[in-house]
């Protein structure tokens, strides 16, 4: 087995009295691409959320290649930059150009050679098919060309780990596509990521490992096929049963 | 051709003196606009705070200052006060202090608005990239605020300006005042005059005002977020 790169050890996130997550434990592995998936408000967002920091955990614990995550922690932005995160509402820098939405982390935070950055910048886009639209402005981009953009501003960092929360959900039909197949070539390529999402034939051809997250708890482990074919508990199939449509059109035969 | 009596215009100092009227117009609007945008800019990031008491006072504020006319406020100042209080300040002083009341309690809305605006994905995106608190305001935050505000002030500033032809009321002697004096003074010999003399004045506040409002148009386009 390769090595653990992020730990995540019995959890527990409450807003108020409300408990969101409750005790949530798993192992990410370098190389591995997990699917989280679950009917809204199971959680999944907030596991992101609380990975990358953006919301404090009241119990348990979460190490990324045996650092702690606490955002409490003044070596936060150093952590921070070992996970990249892509959010669904496509958030670019609306007074930044698309180049300059990619650089200007690296070049300000890890103070990194401005020139060096862009050659980067640039040949990341290249790979998204977006090198001619490096000077444009974000709203003049559509859509999935924008959380394309995204995807390598989050990339251009280097992070270990990648985390996608929900990222095709705003999308128009048409530009799924071309979103998820950047996600594809990522994980060809060898990243460590963690997916939220509601796609379930692309969490199946992703995944190395789909956790099935319901009220707050990790009801469902496993590889895709056997999580999508063979879901052991009554709450995975009932959940997975939402995504198909029986045919009508055979009753009548 | 009917007499238009632009030849008032030409006649001793009048237009030296228009102009100098416009001047007062100018230094009063102008006075006020240095003090009330730093002003506005700090109370309207208060008013983004979460504090309550802060919140509430600086509202109030806000509406008082709003729904009164500013002539009232101009009156309560300028006569009121004398009255009330003994003090005795003069109608520029007056004009300064009712336009930095005014012009403040305007700007801090319009940086409240400008900051609320700004979305709460843009502060996390920027924290998820590894931006410290610092970083985040001066390189995402404070740039998209100032985009969105720069517009919005330099139209207030032509209001400030616009709006000082009320001070006369309190007898200020701003540019209308002028204008109104060499009217009363020409009646006799040119009794036309008004017409010539509040052409002038109009040409007087447009080319003082236009090019600002044109600023405002071109940085609009130009910032578009």
């Amino acid at each position: 087995m390769k090595d653990i790169l992020l730990k995540v050890d019995n959890i527990i996130k409450r807003f108020d009295n409300n408990t969101v997550l409750n005790g949530i434990s798993f192992d990410v592995h370098k190389g591995e691409v997990i699917v989280v998936v679950g009917p809204s408000g199971c959680g999944k967002s907030t596991l992101l959320r609380c990975i990358n920091a953006l919301e404090p955990i009241q119990g348990g614990s979460i190490t990324l290649e045996g650092e702690t995550i606490n955002p409490a922690d003044k070596n936060l932005t150093a952590l921070r930059q070992k996970v990249g995160m892509v959010f669904q509402s496509y958030d670019l820098f609306p007074h930044l150009s698309v180049l300059r939405n990619i650089t200007i982390a690296p070049e300000k935070v890890q103070k990194r050679n401005p020139k060096e950055v862009e050659k980067e910048a640039l040949a990341l886009l290249e790979r998204v098919g977006l090198r001619d639209r490096a000077n444009s402005f974000p709203r003049e981009l559509s859509g999935g060309q924008k959380q394309r953009v995204a995807i390598v501003r989050a990339l251009c960092m280097n992070p270990d780990l990648l985390l996608f929360d929900e990222v095709t959900a705003a999308l128009d039909p048409e530009m799924v596509r071309e979103v998820l197949d950047v996600m594809l070539n990522l994980a060809a390529s060898g990243r460590t990521m963690i997916i939220v999402t509601h796609e379930m034939q692309f969490a199946k051809a992703i995944a190395d490992r789909v956790i099935f997250l319901d009220a707050g708890q990790i009801v469902e482990e496993g590889d895709p096929i056997s999580f999508f074919e063979h879901p052991q508990t009554d709450r995975a199939q009932k959940f997975l049963n939402t995504f198909e449509f029986e045919s009508v059109k055979n009753h009548e035969k | 051709m009917p007499d238009l009596g632009l030849d008032v215009l030409l006649k001793g100092k009048n237009l030296a003196r228009l102009l100098g009227g416009l001047g007062v117009a100018m230094r009063i609007s102008m006075i006020a606009v240095v003090i009330s945008i730093p002003l506005g800019i700090i109370l309207g990031a208060l008013m983004t705070w979460k504090n309550p008491v802060i919140k509430a006072i600086l509202r109030v504020y806000l509406e008082v200052i709003r729904i009164m006319p500013q002539m009232v406020l101009l009156f309560l100042f300028y006569f009121g006060t004398t009255r009330a209080f003994g003090i005795d300040i003069s109608g520029e002083m007056a004009s300064i202090v009712v336009f930095t009341l005014w012009g403040t309690a305007e700007m801090s809305d319009l940086v409240r608005g400008a900051l609320i605006a700004i979305p709460v994905h843009q502060y996390e995106s920027a924290e998820a990239l590894g931006f410290n608190r610092m970083q985040t305001y001066r390189y995402i935050i404070i740039p998209q605020t100032v985009r969105r505000l720069i517009p919005l002030s330099i139209n207030l500033i032509t209001r400030m300006i616009k709006t000082t032809s009320l001070i006369l009321m309190i007898g200020v002697v701003e540019v209308l005042k002028v204008g109104q004096q060499i009217i009363e003074a020409n009646r006799m010999v040119s009794p036309n005059a008004a017409f010539g003399i509040y052409l002038a004045i109009f040409m007087l506040y447009f080319f003082a005002c236009w090019p600002i409002s044109m600023l405002a148009r071109y940085l609009e386009n130009r910032w578009r977020v």
